[in-house]
């Protein structure tokens, strides 16, 4: 009796294990340390309890998840060398990195491979390049960008426009974008300040500011520099409404800024804000998990994961190859798969449509003040 | 016009801070021939320790004497002690480079405990303005401008009136005489490191509520204040001074009048001119060493 039930027990073990060995592989390559640390930490832990959630209810067509994740250092260089790394055990997805510069250099190793990549950068040009297996979780600077020339022209009345952006890949893609928006919206770049990225000092650049007296200021820089520039607006005087994306009205650059912070505006892709009950629900358990408020690196490492379950379950098989073709083109809605969220559509570059939000900073907090619609 | 005005008070009040940071160059170098290449890592250091005393419970002003004496332990006491003195007898480029090496240690340790995010740091000016000849002058660049002339205004008058100073001045002008006739060189020459000690905390106090308190924070200041030093003229408590104002309004004016892109080159070039046509810097004595 005892042999029976311990064949019995060792047959099941068997038989559990043969399902597991089958678990579908992911790569992560995100940026765990150096500059990046905050982007790559929340990127990680929102793809691991996306993975969580997902395995405890029985996986991805019956079979698990599994990733392996990979520090880039906040390096392009070695963004590079760990991407090839990954790539050469022959993952299911790529997921990352979440720098634009990361992405840049990383994504043709991919679409050599043939591999689909679930990365986090915003720069423009990354899905302008014809890479047919590079996908965004979140919007890239030519979706974003002309809603936020829209509520600088139509909602701030906005004639004249200064635009101060952080002069890298990222910033100078989406001061681009901007600048040609406004222009052809009829609002006029009266000041067009580059900075660099790590300055410290924006005394000369907000004095260029104020001399140029506009009816509207747009920042484009990283959080911490988006800090220090809000306190010298402040320091001096400049009174016309300020504008930016979600680094400038990030919970870190409020925690930095204080009360430089407060009215500022700013168009965000994703917040854990929103007043959408699944990423209220979203925001719950990663808080619980992590025991801090995540911010949208967060939301979009859980929402690549949903990505390659909406995409595999679409598919009815998993096939690596067929992956990137599937997801083109497809509109998962968070009726059907709600770990997606919200509705989201993929075009033929990888580009997402989805709902937005514009946030203001009311008290050293961010206020959703509208919900942006889908453009298509 | 009121544009270069703002500019003007702005690289003034950065200036200054720039100019206790080279007052402390020259002072360690006149008085032990130090180098000391962890400067702006001094300058970023005592912020976080405030910090760290803010954090187990202490309130501003307390955390403010904690840092400061802390400080005074750490960067100057116990720099001396274990870096400065076994490194001296080697020569000046052995320690310049012990510097070097300190000023990464302290970069890798503070990310390592603190953070590799920057923090916000109360600032001890109230924020807001107040008009001077018709324009809004922040009170945040008038405190910091205040405090820092301050403090250079009582270093030199404690270099100058006193004879504690004049020990100090006889010690770094030629120590075997000052033996001699009774002045107790290595306590002038510690008195030297705590007061340097001093500035940088200072300094830290008034630059980081604008800079933000980061590990990598004093990279830009140290280069800037170094700069200053030899612009000013390395052998002069009032060269520094000056080179570190001039510094100060340069960067300021560059970025606004040049182009933000080239406003760290600015200074450089301005350094080689100087470098070039007054080796000794604006305000510094030529100087001959034995060998």
């Amino acid at each position: 009796m005892k042999s029976t039930l311990l064949v019995g027990a060792l047959l099941t073990a068997i038989t559990t294990t043969g399902a597991f060995a089958q678990a579908i592989k992911l790569a992560d390559v995100a940026e765990l340390s150096g500059g990046g640390a905050t982007v790559g930490t929340n990127w990680k832990n929102g793809i691991d309890l996306a993975i969580e959630e997902i395995n405890a209810k029985g996986g991805v067509l019956g079979r698990k998840l599994e990733v392996t994740h990979a520090d880039s250092q906040s390096n392009p260089g070695v963004a590079r060398a760990q991407v090839q790394k990954a790539l050469d055990a022959e993952p299911y997805v790529l997921l990352g990195p979440g720098y634009s510069g990361s992405v840049k250099v990383t994504a043709p190793l991919a679409a050599e491979a043939g591999i689909a990549q679930i990365m986090g950068g915003e720069a423009a040009e990354l899905t302008q390049a014809g890479n047919k297996f590079l996908f965004r979780t979140s919007f890239g600077q030519q979706s974003s960008m002309p809603k936020v020339a829209k509520y600088i022209h139509d909602d701030m009345k906005a004639k004249s426009v200064a635009v101060v952006w952080v002069n890298n890949d990222f910033g100078r893609g989406g001061r681009d974008v901007v600048v040609k928006e406004l222009e052809r919206l009829g609002s006029k770049v009266v000041a067009d300040l580059s900075t660099e990225a790590g300055q410290a000092d924006f005394a000369a650049d907000v004095g260029k500011i104020k001399a140029a007296n506009p009816d509207a200021v747009f920042v484009y820089l990283n959080e911490e520099e988006s800090a220090r520039i809000l306190k010298e607006l402040k320091r001096q005087g400049v009174t016309a409404p300020l504008m930016g994306e979600t680094t400038l009205i990030g919970q870190k650059v409020i925690e930095l800024a204080g009360d430089a912070a407060n009215g500022a505006r700013g168009h965000v892709g994703l917040t854990t804000d929103a007043p959408v009950d699944l990423i209220k629900g979203f925001r719950d358990r990663f808080s619980k998990k992590y025991n801090y408020v995540p911010d949208h690196n967060g939301l979009k490492g859980y929402l690549a994961v949903y990505m390659v379950k909406a995409t595999t379950e679409k598919m009815g098989k998993v096939d690596s190859k067929a992956f990137a073709d599937t997801l083109h083109g497809l509109t998962i809605k968070a009726a059907d798969e709600p770990g997606i969220l919200m509705d989201v559509t993929f075009d033929q570059n990888g580009d997402i449509d989805r709902q937005s939000f514009l946030v203001e900073v009311v008290e050293g907090k961010q206020v959703v003040k509208q919900v942006l619609p889908k453009v298509k | 016009m009121s544009n270069l005005f703002d500019l003007l008070v702005a690289g003034l009040a950065t200036g200054a801070i720039y100019a206790l940071v080279a007052v402390g160059f020259t002072l360690l170098w006149q008085t032990s021939q130090t180098i000391n290449f962890a400067q702006g890592e001094f300058v970023m250091l005592p912020a976080f320790l405030m910090l760290a005393a803010m954090h187990v419970g202490a309130p501003f002003w307390l955390a403010i004497i904690l840092g400061i004496l802390l400080s005074m332990l750490l960067l100057g006491l116990a720099f001396k002690m274990l870096l400065v003195d076994p490194m001296m007898r080697h020569g000046v480029l052995p320690l310049a480079i012990a510097t070097m090496a300190l000023a990464i240690g302290i970069k890798e340790a503070v990310k390592q405990f603190f953070s590799a995010e920057a923090s916000p740091f109360p600032s001890i000016v109230p924020t807001g303005d107040i008009s001077i000849l018709g324009h809004a002058v922040s009170l945040q660049s008038i405190g910091v401008l205040v405090l820092a002339i301050l403090a250079v205004f009582g270093l030199t008058a404690l270099l100058n009136r006193t004879s504690l100073g004049h020990q100090m001045q006889a010690a770094a002008q030629n120590p075997t005489v000052a033996r001699i006739i009774g002045v107790p060189v290595e306590r002038m020459i510690l008195l030297t490191f705590l007061i340097n000690a001093f500035l940088v905390a200072l300094a830290s106090l008034l630059i980081t509520p604008i800079y933000l308190a980061k590990f990598s924070s004093g990279e830009v200041l140290g280069q800037a204040a170094f700069i200053a030093a030899i612009v000013g003229g390395f052998n002069q408590v009032r060269g520094a001074i000056a080179g570190g104002l001039l510094i100060g309004v340069l960067d300021n004016l560059a970025a606004a009048y040049v182009s933000t892109q080239y406003r760290a080159a600015v200074p450089m070039i301005f350094l080689i001119v100087v470098i070039l046509f007054r080796p000794q810097g604006l305000l510094g004595r030529a100087e001959e060493r034995t060998v």
